[in-house]
């Protein structure tokens, strides 16, 4: 992890040295332990506040759409492997161009959910987390504990197909096994399993707790639209209160806008401050993307996402 | 004629280039078909949104239709090839987090078919029907004011 830290601020500082890009967008440390906030920085010598860690879970490739407005010239930006499968989704969606960026690849071990963490030391102050590849060391006011990495990853990260960058310019470390070990088909769309009658409960469940903050919308590096549905008022598609009919109208639409866009990085789940499994829904419309156009978003450069193409045997069984 | 307790309301959205016009030829042709309909004319399947058929379903239809030109035959050359792709994500996620298969139905009806837009009319309103007014799934859509 330590080598991944001197790494990338090597090649933050080369690149803003040699003006290979103008700004670059990293990680710094967050404010407590077990955070990391989005940060960045246009001069060499400030390469030193970008750092790398497994609470990295924000996605950058969000920010670089808004940047991509404002900076005149390359942009640089630390992408592990499900951040760039967003920016090669951006540069298909023609919001971003491979030209105007220059990527710092970071072959990924897995983000950590932190809520695990905190679980495991229930009614404890977690002061810091320092970690190697395969443990993490746990501080408290008076003790530390050890915990494995793979007890504390978040639920998509073991599912993970793409740990390595898809497009890098530099990278940091060694390229490191594609996959987390686990199989996304076996545990997308986990409702699947319900007999229909009892899928409205799990999914009332779920989401009751939503208060409407749309963080999973603001993190997520697919909602760039100037305006979103949510916010329209003319005609007003989905209410903005808490009552259930608003909340599902917002997480089914704002779903299904993802749709074969997804790379399940994760980052609408750590961002939801009510702990609502967000990827309940995401996962499905993957799992069917995959099924039926057998697409996963941001694999390759070149690919049109699966919702702006067809194929004329297209599967239509259920139409008249 | 006897009139059934329950009228349901379903939303259909018609394309403007063949199903709306298979409509109109149906009328024509006095066929008779269910009034259980509110049809929202729309220039091609392609524009219809998602946003659509949830807003429907918000404001209480007990059902949803959608009907465009058969593949190949879009005004447009692909809208609605290119829509059959949300069309089959949408219908599987209602399904999935519970909503009936019954509630939402497709079909490509072309604007020469008046006995189909008739048959598939039929069809469509009577397993609305026999599904009841929305509840479950569809009945926690639904807005209250």
């Amino acid at each position: 992890m330590q080598t991944r830290i001197v790494n990338i601020r090597a090649a933050a500082k080369a690149a803003l040295e040699e003006g290979l890009c103008r700004v670059v967008a990293g990680y710094a440390p967050g404010a407590i332990a077990m955070r990391a906030r989005p940060v960045f920085i246009d001069k060499p010598e400030d390469a030193g506040k970008l750092t790398w860690s497994s609470f990295c879970v924000g996605n950058l490739a969000g920010l670089l759409t808004q940047a991509a407005k404002q900076a005149s010239g390359r942009i640089g930006v630390v992408a592990q492997g499900c951040v760039s499968r967003n920016l090669v989704g951006l540069i298909g969606e023609g919001r971003l161009a491979r030209e105007d960026l220059y990527v710092i690849g970071v072959p990924c071990l897995g983000m950590a959910e932190r809520r695990k963490i905190e679980a495991r030391y229930p009614g404890r102050a977690i002061i810091a987390v320092e970690e190697s590849e395969e443990v993490f060391v746990v501080r408290g006011k008076r003790r530390e504990e050890r915990m494995l990495r793979r007890d504390a990853l978040r639920d998509n990260c073991y599912t993970c197909v793409q740990r390595n960058p898809v497009i890098y310019d530099a990278l940091v470390a060694e390229p490191v096994p594609d996959t987390g070990g686990g199989d996304i088909d076996k545990v997308a769309a986990p409702w699947e399993k319900h007999p229909p009658g009892e899928r409205l409960a799990a999914f009332q469940a779920a989401y009751a707790n939503c208060t409407r903050c749309h963080a999973c919308r603001d993190v997520c590096p697919l909602c760039y639209c100037s305006t979103c549905f949510v916010d329209e008022s003319t005609p007003q598609w989905a209410g903005k209160t808490g009552d259930f009919a608003d909340v599902a109208t917002y997480h089914l639409l704002r779903a299904l806008h993802c749709a074969g866009r997804c790379t399940d990085c994760g980052a609408c789940e750590s961002a939801c401050p009510q702990n609502i499994k967000v990827r309940r829904l995401t996962s499905k419309l993957e799992k069917d993307v995959r099924a039926l156009y057998g697409c996963q978003a941001g694999m390759a450069l070149g690919e049109s996402p699966p919702l702006t193409v067809f194929r004329p045997d297209d599967p239509q069984d259920f139409i008249k | 004629m006897t009139r059934e307790a329950f009228s349901p309301r379903i939303a259909a959205f018609l394309c403007s280039w063949c199903s709306y016009g298979a409509a109109d030829m149906a009328g024509v042709g006095r066929m008779g078909y269910p009034a259980d309909f509110r049809v929202v004319r729309i220039p091609c399947t392609g524009r219809l949104s998602p946003k659509f058929i949830l807003s429907a379903l918000r404001q209480g239809a007990d059902g949803v239709w959608v009907s465009g030109c058969h593949p190949g035959d879009c005004h447009f050359i692909s809208g609605n090839l290119m829509v059959r792709r949300h069309f089959t994500l949408l219908k599987n996620l209602l399904e999935y987090v519970g909503v009936e298969p019954g509630r939402l139905h497709f079909s490509w009806i072309s604007s020469a078919e008046a006995d189909k837009f008739a048959r598939v009319a039929a069809d469509v309103a009577a397993a609305v029907r026999a599904l009841g007014p929305a509840s479950g799934a569809l009945g926690a859509l639904i807005k209250a004011v």
